[in-house]
């Protein structure tokens, strides 16, 4: 597990940072610009977003050069932020609260330790299989009965969404790619730079043209012209990055396209969550961006289905 | 300790009523979990923080060493006796000297820690405070999730996020009856759910 710093990744990471400079510098044209409220509204909450976006690249890029150990850790955190935002809008009672701490400090750990030590086998069923089993005899030894299979999914889909799934990500680093061995950390860079561009132009596809809403009572940001025109830039410019993947250019296509696409499901998914619980936003720790797991909720969906495809047709 | 608590508390800070501010004020919030004196003082900002003393059973923290020197030595708690008190002990009067005309307060006047969804109805020592200094401003605040993160009885904590709101400050109204008074303070504290 470690990062060869090949000039493949200074483009990557050139053309990032070209990316980040020129939205900032649309932002600040857009700021000057603005004339009623509501539009300079939404520009303040852009340049924030930008903001934001400067500092989750510079710690991604910090977490990328210590190798995959660094990018190890930064998932795990995110996990642990996410998890902690999504239990505490669930509604769970004292009788779980010895199963929450085993959830938050030895499940989420141990199935980073898994990543970490390469062992696929444990890491692939350790939280559908075990976990899944010991979150609820250890609520039933607590003694509540209350609503006890309602607070038990919750736990097991908290653990779920936020540490299994998210932990495909750093997961990355363990598929053996022939012809492309020490090089797994440029995957990983394109697989989130694929599902965040996805996001961002999804965003502004739907600021810019969008009219149709998709499921207005789950998401009213979401639009079809918002989805068509963010998937499909989206796609090309996975295609156009084939050069620093496995893949051939259309094979690229095709899994910026898959990328894409549950990226704009785990959205949607977590947005109906939110709407049931009647809260915006999952949190508050990102500044225009909301919670972490309004972040990483396309990446929830997207990281198990990108490493399977790639572990099933490339190693 | 003050960086721990914040952490472990998740601490969302929200002033929706008023600013923080060093004049003298007396906190007063719900009581779920053992965290909320450590909580409320910890989020408050250095310069009020260092003004203001959580006002703690004396029964609880003096029972063990730790305990005691965290209140004694970490967040300056004000400890009174809440079981039996007597001329010579009394808590009211206590307090009022610790306050002096600088000091500020963070008290919880349901007079112990319970898990129902509403507070319980309050003990009369606001009224009497808010009586013998009627130029003092009392603060509502609301702790909520704390119950979640270190339930009674538990030891460890579990991370969750908690929040803690801070409304507008209220004073004694010139002819208002001690319950009546109570029953207004505990219902400042419940409106701030909603806000």
């Amino acid at each position: 597990m470690k990062l060869k710093l090949d000039n493949e990744t200074y483009w990557l990471v050139g053309a990032v940072l070209f990316l980040l400079m020129i939205s900032t510098l649309i932002g600040q044209y857009l700021r000057v610009r603005a004339r009623s409220e509501s539009v300079a509204k939404t520009v303040t909450n852009l340049n924030a977003r930008i903001k934001a976006w400067w500092i989750m690249v510079g710690i991604f890029g910090l977490a990328m050069l210590t190798g995959g150990i660094g990018s190890v850790v930064l998932f795990g955190l995110t996990s642990f932020l996410a998890l902690r935002e999504f239990i505490t809008l669930t509604p769970t009672k004292p009788g779980d609260h010895r199963t929450l701490f085993w959830a938050f400090f030895v499940i989420t750990p141990l199935q980073y330790w898994l990543v970490a030590s390469g062992w696929y086998g444990l890491f692939a069923i350790f939280i559908p299989v075990y976990a899944f089993l010991f979150v609820p005899l250890r609520s039933a030894i607590s003694g509540d009965c209350d609503r006890f299979l309602e607070r038990t999914a919750k736990i097991q889909w908290g653990l779920m969404i936020c540490v299994y799934c998210v932990s495909h990500a750093p997961a990355i680093f363990l598929l053996n790619i022939p012809g492309f061995e020490g090089q797994n950390g440029k995957l990983l860079f394109y697989f989130i730079l694929i599902v965040q561009i996805s996001d961002v132009l999804q965003y502004v596809w739907g600021k810019t043209l969008g009219r149709h809403k998709i499921a207005p009572m789950v998401s009213p940001n979401k639009t079809w012209e918002g989805f068509v025109g963010g998937v499909a830039t989206a796609t090309l410019i996975g295609a156009g990055l084939w050069w620093a993947t496995p893949f051939t250019p259309w094979q690229s296509a095709g899994m910026s396209l898959a990328i894409t696409l549950m990226g704009f499901a785990g959205g949607l998914v977590m947005s109906a969550i939110k709407r049931d619980r009647g809260v915006k936003d999952y949190g508050t720790l990102i500044e225009g961006h909301g919670g972490v797991m309004d972040r990483i909720d396309s990446i929830c969906f997207a990281a198990p289905v990108f490493f399977h495809l790639t572990r099933y047709y490339f190693t | 300790m003050v960086f721990l608590a914040r952490l472990v508390s998740g601490a969302n800070i929200r002033w929706s009523g008023c600013a923080p501010d060093t004049r003298q004020r007396i906190y007063f919030a719900n009581h779920t979990s053992n965290l909320d004196a450590l909580v409320l003082w910890a989020v408050l900002p250095p310069d009020v923080r260092s003004l203001t003393r959580p006002v703690a059973a004396r029964d609880y923290w003096a029972a063990g060493k730790i305990r005691f020197h965290v209140a004694e030595n970490i967040f300056h708690a004000i400890l009174i006796e809440r079981k039996r008190p007597t001329a010579r002990d009394n808590p009211i009067e206590q307090i009022l000297s610790e306050m002096g005309d600088k000091r500020s307060i963070i008290i919880f006047p349901e007079g112990g820690r319970f898990s129902g969804p509403e507070p319980m109805p309050f003990k009369g020592g606001l009224y009497h405070l808010a009586r013998k200094r009627p130029d003092v401003e009392l603060v509502p605040v609301l702790m909520d999730n704390l119950n979640r993160i270190l339930p009674k009885g538990e030891v460890l904590p579990v991370p969750l996020i908690g929040h803690v709101t801070f409304g507008a400050p209220m004073r004694l109204l010139p002819d208002e009856t001690k319950p009546s008074f109570l029953e207004r303070a505990r219902t400042e504290v419940i409106r701030l759910r909603e806000s």
